[in-house]
């Protein structure tokens, strides 16, 4: 799967794709795959405050439990209630219908890569 | 530095997830959980467990030591049979959990849990009185490949000269497969038909191939230690370290029943007076009613009081519910009772079940989750 280049990557494997003054947030393709089967995921509540680099959701495999951390400083003002009963959707469709939360963005993390550097820095992690 | 099995050069060719385990380093999975599980529930599953022990006992009376050793009874053991069991402590804590193979009149094999070998190892030389007793620790130079599921019988007849719709569950024989001396044991960890197979160190990469060349066109898998744990909890089998230990009772651990009361054994003494006493706690099967995945050492609650914790939880693949094991205190353990798991500060509905979720019986499988 290609790396979309609409959005940025953090180096936690979260994207982030800025409409307006809102930010889709999800977790990468590569994530999903380390992750595998995804079976659970506890999504923020709206209105919940978040800050960049902290962890704002929760996933989990049958095998493990990974916080998601969020990509920019804001307010969670929607999530995506489809993700509790098909958290599959993350493995499925990481980049679309996967999407985890709005968030109305105050301020981006500024470590943030663009879709080249960070096929780059996951090439890199992998050596 | 991590133990690794003769087949961890195979693990790495088929791009196994490698992690540690009880001093090892073991494949956790190939290729996911939930398909590894499907394939051994619905297929065949290939398993890697050189890690555990196996411990011969040999001698004119090692019958009465294995009784002296293990709260159940080997007196009705027939050879060519396998039994389950504990040994247990002075304090009727579980030392390990086990299989007792009987060879013949005088020789057994103890296939024990590999975290525990060294203590078991010790334990039994510390107990033995009889200088005649030979005490053999050959787990270094013994593979264990464990082949699961629906489709076992007919893979490992392919390999081998033995009618195996001869051998029934618990019954094991010593047979050949290419010119390699093995034993082949029908019991399990899953809840499925199949197979735990013994050879030397030597022969297990070339066995190991075997198996799934021979399984190929029956949709064998390598499976890893991830869908081992969710098959067996599908079975509410114990694992050591997580639902058992020294702290835990058989009667606690709901393993009363192969505690043989007509007999001596360590540990006998403390089990009756507890037995007497009532037990304090009791481990219950839970299922989650609300989707979430319960973990070991979550708290269970009682009308928002605590009233135990999670021994081992997981998703069920077959159920596609949130499951698990765990203690709670005896006026709280009965099946259908209604509890909740605590979760990163949220309590989630649980229901107490009726032991197994998953059963295998001869020609017919369940998966057990009505009352």
């Amino acid at each position: 799967m290609s790396t979309p280049s609409d959005r940025k990557y953090s180096k936690e494997h979260e994207w982030i794709k800025i409409e307006g003054d809102t930010g889709i947030v999800g977790i990468t393709d590569h994530a999903q795959n380390a992750l595998t089967d995804i079976v659970f995921v506890e999504l923020p509540e709206p209105g919940r405050k978040t800050e960049a680099g902290k962890p704002f959701a929760v996933i989990e495999s049958v095998k493990s439990v990974s916080d998601v951390f969020a990509p920019a400083d804001g307010e969670v003002t929607e999530a995506n209630k489809e993700l509790e009963e098909h958290p599959e959707l993350l493995n499925q469709s990481p980049y679309d219908k996967g999407w985890i939360a709005k968030i109305k963005v105050e301020k981006q993390d500024e470590s943030l890569m663009s879709a080249q550097e960070y096929d780059d820095f996951v090439a890199k992690e992998a050596h | 530095m991590l133990k690794k099995t003769p087949l961890y050069e195979e693990h790495l060719k088929l791009n196994a997830n490698m992690v540690e385990f009880g001093g090892w380093d073991m494949p956790v999975q190939y290729s996911n959980v939930i398909d590894e599980h499907t394939a051994t529930r619905t297929n065949a599953g290939l398993f890697d467990i050189c890690h555990m022990g196996e411990i011969e006992i040999t001698g004119p009376n090692s019958k009465e030591f294995i009784q002296k050793l293990i709260t159940n009874d080997v007196e009705k053991l027939v050879s060519g049979k396998a039994l389950y069991s504990t040994i247990c402590n002075f304090n009727g804590g579980i030392i390990d959990d086990c299989f007792v193979y009987r060879f013949n009149k005088d020789k057994f094999m103890i296939v024990v849990n590999a975290s525990n070998i060294e203590k078991d190892f010790n334990w039994m030389n510390k107990i033995k009185t009889d200088e005649e007793i030979e005490i053999k620790n050959s787990s270094d130079k013994t593979a264990k490949i464990d082949l699961q599921g629906p489709f076992s019988e007919k893979i490992l007849q392919k390999l081998t000269e033995f009618d195996l719709k001869n051998l029934n569950r618990f019954r094991f024989v010593e047979d050949k497969i290419n010119n390699i001396p093995v034993i082949i044991s029908r019991t399990g960890y899953t809840g499925e038909d199949g197979f735990e197979i013994y050879a030397g160190t030597e022969d297990a990469v070339k066995l190991w191939n075997l198996l799934l060349e021979a399984g190929k066109e029956h949709g064998i898998k390598p499976i890893g230690l991830g869908a081992r744990d969710t098959l067996r909890l599908e079975c509410c089998y114990s694992l050591y370290g997580n639902d058992i230990d020294e702290t835990t009772t058989p009667l606690e651990a709901g393993l009363g029943w192969q505690v043989s009361f007509n007999k001596n054994f360590i540990g006998k003494t403390a089990l009756e007076k507890k037995k007497q006493e009532g037990l304090k706690r009791k481990i219950i099967c839970f299922e989650m009613t609300e989707r979430c995945v319960p973990r070991h050492n979550h708290e269970i609650l009682k009308n928002g009081k605590k009233t135990g914790h999670v021994t081992s939880g997981t998703f069920s693949p077959t159920s596609k519910k949130g499951l698990g094991m765990g203690y709670v205190t005896t006026e709280n353990a009965m099946t259908g009772n209604e509890v909740e798991i605590k979760i990163r500060d949220r309590l989630y509905k649980a229901k107490i079940m009726k032991r197994p979720f998953y059963e295998f019986r001869q020609g017919e499988k369940k998966y057990i989750h009505k009352l």
